[in-house]
């Protein structure tokens, strides 16, 4: 029971924090995209509120040129503990770390990225700081007088949004979809300080690396330029063959709705939206996808987006550039022979442009 | 040698809607399901029982399935029962009501304390309605144990150490923990099996330990919404960002003017 007490007047005091933090993550010495990302996102709050914008690097060897692009891309100082224990993420080192440092500084605000490493660390560490944690963000604003951090996130198998406070406990710990976001130019000529924090005095791990297997190259949706998803409107796992074929077409990867990857027609790594991945190609196009805000929330960011369902009243509309209503069995394969036509022709517009200047 | 299985109830998210007009959720005729996820670790620590049991013959071996919820949640239970797991325990207490993953990772770390020794606490990845993942570490953090989430695959298990494969990014790692401990896992690492007839014979007549906070030792303003520290304060459905331009394919003309025009339309995009 005291210990209890105690822990709800921490609570209270920890109302004196300071600063926004992002999580930076590195791998191999590189430092990941998803950290600029977070920037973009904490430069934006650190704004609004009038406070210092700081990126927590946890290493075991910091690449000078990856610090400068920290401080290039959006942070006023870089926390940098370097120790041959946070080589890889293990979460008991990186947990003493973090743990460590929020009680050396008291910042108000912690993100991280909604990655493997976000979502084992901030957990883990939430408990022991005694914060409040909300997991994978797509939206993040703060009020300046109270400095309560308003954390939006699709709620209730992705239905609805929800916003979420954390209204008396600091830090305000949240973890942000990665691509969810543009990281911010680099702009060369701004300056930041880079200050080197020892590790807490242990930083044992129960858990040790043994191996690392890549996974073989494949064309991902994460990375690709242009994604065709198919939806339960295809019926069978046999007609995901149309969708494949209009990938194919455009030179795209092949997405899919959780509803396609939970009946198994296609597998985890294709699924699109909130409990698969968060996506924004140039063009996305959506077949027989109804729309659950859970889908949405993994492709609304997507440049252009088109839609293809035979009913007209259909979510995926709402956020669709262009919206054909009709039936996709007639449509897509009309398309898909129209998209090849369409590049057919890109090429031999190409080679005549190429022999012209030839002959010029 | 025990295994301990937290598990949720949860509300069939395939079949939620909203109420256009009014905003909420429309529960009627939604079914209560175990968390589909979950039983991907109810199924490996079966079978990390069943290998453990046929490797030192008669030794007590049994899965421990937990669940904090309404009284209801006891089915969620009675089905992980039937499944194969030895007991279920239901943390049931009103004072539990609007737990957010802070919250409800102290009762359950709680009840896992309370019951004394383990070898292991396997979870699901995350439940389909939070969508957080965020009690399995949360539990670890409480009980100061090592935790690896993500697991895709177990190589060995036991007595001191387990092997595992967890799917990252790029990649799979393979880690080497010392139980106890704690995992969460993912589809990949088993095909959950179905309950057999004797098993929810069983399951119906088994009795289920029940406790609140007080016999957790919990204080009540450490419990339920007084013990969260987040509160959701809005829901709402997203406002529309894009203008949809709508191309009707009512029959094989109108569609393939559609088709044209969308051609166009990507091409005027430089999409093509």
């Amino acid at each position: 029971m005291d210990v209890d007490k105690s822990k709800i007047e921490n609570r209270k005091t920890q109302i004196e924090a300071s600063g926004i933090w992002t999580l930076a993550e590195a791998a191999g010495g590189k430092i990941l995209p998803v950290s600029f990302e977070l920037l973009a996102r904490g430069r934006a709050l650190a704004q609004k509120r009038g406070v210092r914008l700081t990126a927590v690097l946890m290493t075991d060897r910091a690449d000078p040129e990856g610090l400068e692009e920290l401080i290039q891309r959006g942070s006023d100082a870089v926390l940098l503990v370097e120790h041959p224990a946070l080589e890889h993420f293990l979460v008991e080192p990186h947990a003493a770390c973090l743990v460590e440092l929020i009680r050396r500084h008291h910042p108000e605000v912690v993100l991280a990225g909604a990655t493997s490493t976000g979502r084992t660390l901030m957990p883990y560490v939430a408990v022991r700081v005694d914060a409040g944690l909300t997991a994978d963000c797509t939206g993040l604003d703060i009020e300046p007088e109270t400095g309560n951090l308003l954390q939006t996130r699709p709620a209730i198998g992705g239905n609805v949004m929800a916003t979420i406070e954390t209204p008396t406990a600091r830090p305000q710990m949240a973890t942000v979809r990665p691509r969810s976001t543009r990281p911010l130019p680099r702009e060369t000529v701004r300056r930041g300080e880079i200050l080197r924090q020892a590790p807490p005095a242990k930083l044992a791990s129960r858990v040790r690396r043994l191996e690392f297997v890549p996974l073989p190259d494949a064309r991902t949706i994460a990375d690709a330029d242009v994604v065709v998803s198919a939806g339960r409107g295809l019926k069978t796992r046999q007609n995901v063959r149309l969708v494949a074929e209009l990938a194919e077409a455009f030179d795209a990867a092949v997405g899919a709705s959780r509803d396609v990857v939970d009946r198994g027609w296609l597998d985890y790594p294709h699924q699109v939206g909130l409990s698969g991945k968060t996506i924004a190609p140039r063009l996305y196009v959506a077949v027989g996808i109804s729309g659950a805000i859970q889908h949405l929330a993994g492709m609304q960011t997507a440049q252009t987006i088109v839609a293809i369902n035979s009913d007209p009243e259909a979510q995926i509309f709402r956020v669709a550039d262009v919206g054909i209503v009709g039936d996709l069995f007639t449509v897509v394969p009309m398309l898909t022979a129209a998209i090849r036509k369409a590049k057919e022709l890109n090429a031999e517009d190409a080679e005549e442009r190429g022999e012209k200047q030839d002959k010029e | 040698m025990r295994i301990i299985v937290p598990i949720k109830q949860v509300p069939e998210t395939g079949a939620v809607r909203m109420d256009e007009a009014t905003g909420t959720m429309v529960r009627e005729g939604v079914e209560a399901i175990v968390n589909p996820l979950d039983l991907y670790a109810i199924e490996l620590a079966l079978r990390l029982r069943d290998s453990s049991r046929s490797a030192d013959g008669e030794g007590n071996h049994e899965v421990l399935a937990l669940s904090m919820g309404p009284p209801k949640a006891q089915t969620a239970l009675r089905e992980a029962l039937a499944m194969g797991c030895d007991r279920g325990v239901l943390l049931s207490d009103p004072a539990f009501a609007g737990s957010d993953t802070w919250a409800t990772s102290n009762v359950l770390a709680s009840a896992i304390r309370k019951l004394g020794e383990f070898a292991l606490v396997i979870c699901g990845e995350r439940a389909t309605d939070g969508d957080t993942g965020q009690v399995g570490p949360g539990i670890a953090s409480f009980l100061d144990l090592p935790l690896v989430t993500y697991v895709s695959r177990v190589r060995s298990f036991g007595p001191d150490e387990m092997v595992v494969e967890r799917l990252v990014e790029e990649g799979h790692e393979v880690l080497a923990m010392s139980l106890p401990g704690v995992l969460t896992v993912v589809k990949e690492a088993c095909d959950p099996r179905l309950p057999t007839l004797r098993g929810k014979q069983r399951a119906r007549q088994a009795e289920l330990v029940r406790w609140g906070h007080q016999e957790l030792g919990l204080a009540r303003e450490k419990v339920g919404l007084a013990g969260s520290p987040t509160r959701v304060v809005r829901l709402h459905r997203p406002s529309v960002a894009r203008q949809c331009r709508r191309l009707i394919a009512a029959d094989e003309e109108s569609a393939a003017l559609a088709v044209r025009e969308l051609v166009d339309i990507l091409r005027q995009k430089n999409l093509l």
